[in-house]
């Protein structure tokens, strides 16, 4: 057998089982990236839903953060204007997480309409590219 | 000086223009002065550029707040370096550094090349100057760094606090500099197949470039990986965040080229391969500041979301096909001289290199824009993390990691029995060795295992390596030691450096083994209540709060909890961890708080306390504590690689080795082992 033949055949079993690997990488880790509006019709259409992990991205409403710093939970209200859940989180959130910021939370959604996070992430946008405003 | 910079701008894109229209031409009708006149352009773009950069940095340190770019990242108490810093703080800013780069390393490129490459040249400046149009278009037509406001506040923004950093005043621009020294091989590549000028010549103008470029993106990523360690305050340096990946993205595909290349120079394989590669690089680095950018993957560092976006891919479209038309073009052109003869081989091993370097960049690339992929092909978004990464990664990585130490010894086209064992022996013992020993003492991660393991095969190839070549410069030569040592890696820059960037290699390896016995716990205490953590080497920490304080200090307002530290019984210190809140000129908070870590390193392992806030009104302290193995070997593992490339890097006094004395060496051109 020619070198060049025993070559195609070992990159096709690396490229073969980095396929495989990437396909249930994706299969077993992916994550559904919902907003609230989308998560809400996905339960409405399938009841199992409640037992799918899932990413949300929303924004904190205002004024609805309550930080239990003892027994390190936060909750707040998450919405993209037209659905809103209360997310329950456990654990430390970023220094970027305060009123009206956009979040990412991980996590599923219990029947009782309340969201379970397991990770909580706060993207800093508006405040890298936020235009000056008028101040006294 | 904002209305000098403008101007500059718009007098900039028109050179530019100019200078692209009138470089392609002089490329196709030989016509001296036409490529005087492109190669003027450049000089000319970079000299407004210049102007355009002093201009805005005179805008930032006069507190020129009515620029709107002023504005949204200083404040009158900015310290004057974090000032400085500003100017790539923002989009517009680092647009403007982007195009000031290339046409500074357009220019010295130019300059260097000076009478070589006669029909290379004038492309080269074409394409530099279409690059640098497109920079300059993108500022003047949506994002203007000069832009003004109706109104002039009294006070800017101030500067993010996370970006207050040493770490994020070096970053960004070791990045920069990566990202746009790619612009050079990229236009040279576009100069020999516009050409047709093939041979080996373009590949040793950029050489140098490619590795150059390398060097700042090695020196970018790591840089990062430390202000995300000590600033972010999340216990790691590496998130498989896609702006993260944006960066290592044309690194992997620049490693691959720098190794394929030799494959072409010594056997005249892989032409098309390694234009490929350097069109990829070009794209991924367009790509790479696109997603940081744009915005287009939620993600925690996609500072930016405005219609720049457009431009960039509008560019990335134009470049690719460009690009890749070209090479499709000449494809007839790019036939290999030689076949690979074994698969015991040098070129094997580097087509291996090769191929999971590549798969490697695929598979970061696809996990990467997934959620983009899925959205449009199923129409809800999926997004896939570190554990779909470290799946993919960890076992080509220790592929890799295994090739490194084979690629350099094994013979070309086809080693011999004699060939491996002089080599392997002893390699294979250690690996064996090291192996036995992880097992012996009931190492819990097998992925680790393996991963020492093969540390140990790879560093004792190196060493080998060394001690056969200062034994032959010793025996031949007569020269002491420590004189036989210096002068072999300076007579052999690029081999021996190449094995110092191994070692680098090795050790940051060695470093992402030691993630995998991570110990984080989350504890909440009242003054003088105690922790203790248990260290993966068995040491137990205890951890003794001490109460909180606060107090003002330069633009900030601290709060400080601060822990007694002890190991074993041993008292070890008081490390203080604080929460900054970032104040204005007239005391207004400007921002989220900020954590600073407190991080006690040594050759073993961190201990990194994060104080994470106090319960309302009294000095009870919520803390995250992290014990993290080995992580002072990335960042020194990264000083290695870049002291690697370094050597590597540096002009040799002999000179560049001419392609025609390597090409009069016989074909059988065997490794020279040792000596």
């Amino acid at each position: 057998m020619r070198a060049r033949t025993k070559f195609i055949i070992g990159g096709a079993l690396i490229l073969g089982t980095v396929g495989y690997l990437m396909a249930s990488g994706i299969k077993e880790t992916g994550v559904y990236y919902l907003t609230p509006t989308e998560l809400a019709a996905k339960i409405n259409a399938d009841h199992s839903f409640y037992n799918v992990g899932v990413k949300m991205g929303a924004r904190v409403v205002k004024g609805t953060i309550t930080r239990d710093v003892a027994t390190q939970t936060i909750t707040f209200r998450a919405s993209d204007g037209a659905q809103s859940y209360p997310v329950i989180y456990r654990g430390l959130a970023p220094d970027t997480f305060t009123d009206d910021v956009d979040v990412v939370v991980e996590g599923r959604l219990q029947p009782d309409g309340t969201f379970r996070a397991t990770t909580l992430l706060a993207k800093c946008g508006s405040r890298y590219e936020a235009v000056p405003t008028r101040t006294t | 000086m904002t209305e000098l910079g403008n101007i500059c701008l718009w007098i900039a894109l028109l050179i530019g223009l100019w200078g692209s229209a009138v470089a392609f031409m002089a490329g196709r009708t030989h016509r001296a002065d036409l490529g005087r006149s492109a190669e003027r352009s450049i000089f000319a773009l970079w000299g407004l550029l210049v102007i355009a950069s002093a201009a805005l940095m005179h805008a930032l340190l006069t507190h020129d707040f009515n620029v709107e770019y002023v504005a949204a990242y200083t404040s009158r108490n900015l310290p004057v370096f974090y000032t400085w810093s500003a100017f790539y703080a923002g989009q517009k800013g680092s647009l403007l550094l982007w195009a000031l780069v290339v046409t500074t390393f357009g220019s010295i490129a130019l300059l260097v090349n000076r009478g070589k490459y006669r029909e290379l040249t004038p492309y080269v400046a074409g394409t530099i100057a279409v690059i640098a149009v497109f920079f300059i278009a993108t500022m003047v037509f949506a994002s203007n760094p000069f832009e003004r406001l109706g109104f002039t506040p009294p006070d800017g923004r101030g500067l993010n606090p996370q970006l207050q950093n040493p770490g994020m005043v070096f970053h960004p621009p070791m990045l920069y500099l990566g990202y746009t020294s790619i612009s050079i091989p990229f236009a040279f590549a576009v100069a020999a197949l516009v050409s047709g000028k093939l041979d080996t010549g373009w590949l040793h103008a950029i050489r140098r470039w490619t590795l150059l470029s390398w060097l700042f993106l090695s020196c970018g990523i790591v840089l990062g990986m430390w202000w995300a360690y000590v600033e972010l305050g999340w216990g790691g340096y590496w998130a498989w965040d896609p702006v993260e990946n944006a960066s290592f993205l044309p690194w992997l595909t620049m490693t691959a080229f720098l190794h394929s290349v030799m494959i072409q120079e010594k056997r005249g394989m892989l032409k098309k391969w390694n234009i490929g590669l350097v069109v990829g690089s070009f794209l991924l680095s367009i790509f790479g500041t696109f997603l940081t950018r744009s915005g287009v993957i939620s993600s925690v560092h996609s500072f930016a979301q405005s219609n720049v976006g457009y431009f960039f891919l509008i560019a990335l479209v134009l470049f690719g096909v460009a690009g890749f038309g070209l090479l499709w073009w000449r494809w007839p052109m790019l036939q290999a001289e030689t076949r690979l003869e074994s698969m015991v081989s040098r070129e094997a091993a580097f087509l291996f290199n090769n191929l999971i370097l590549v798969v490697i960049a695929f598979a970061v690339l696809w996990g990467t824009i997934f959620p983009i992929i899925s959205e449009a092909v199923r129409g809800t978004k999926v997004t896939v993390g570190p554990p779909f990464f470290n799946q993919v990664n960890i076992p080509l990585g220790l592929g890799l990691l295994l090739l490194t130490g084979i690629g350099p010894l094994i013979a070309w086209r086809k080693a011999s029995t004699q060939n491996l064992r002089r080599q392997f022996f002893w390699p294979t013992v250690a690996m064996l060795v090291t192996a036995a020993a992880l097992a012996a003492i009931r190492m819990s991660d097998g992925w680790s295992i393996v991963a020492y393991a093969l540390g140990a095969f790879v560093t004792v190839t190196v060493a080998q390596e060394f001690v056969r070549g200062v034994g032959a410069r010793h025996r031949l030569h007569g020269e002491m030691l420590p004189l036989a040592f210096v002068r072999l890696v300076g007579r052999n820059r690029r081999r021996y450096g190449g094995y110092v960037v191994h070692l680098g290699i090795v050790m940051l390896f060695a470093a992402f083994a030691g993630l995998a016995f991570k110990r984080e716990t989350e504890v909440t205490l009242k003054p003088g209540q105690s922790v203790d953590v248990r260290s993966p080497y068995g040491w137990t920490y205890h951890l003794t709060h001490q109460g909180i304080s606060q107090y003002d200090e330069l633009n900030r307002f601290v709060t400080a909890a601060s822990m007694d530290v002890s190991r074993d019984g041993k008292y070890l210190g008081t490390m203080k961890s604080e929460k900054r809140q970032y104040l204005d000129s007239m005391g207004q908070p400007t921002a989220e708080p900020a954590t600073e870590v407190a991080i006690r390193s040594d050759v073993r392992e961190d201990l990194y306390i994060v104080f994470a806030g106090a319960v309302q009104g009294t000095e009870q302290a919520v803390y995250k504590i992290v014990i993290n193995p080995l992580v002072w070997w990335v960042w020194y593992g990264g000083l290695v690689l870049a002291f690697g490339g370094l050597i590597t890097l540096w002009p040799s006094a002999q000179g560049p080795t001419p392609a025609s004395r390597r090409r009069a060496e016989p074909a059988g051109y065997v490794a020279q082992v040792g000596a």
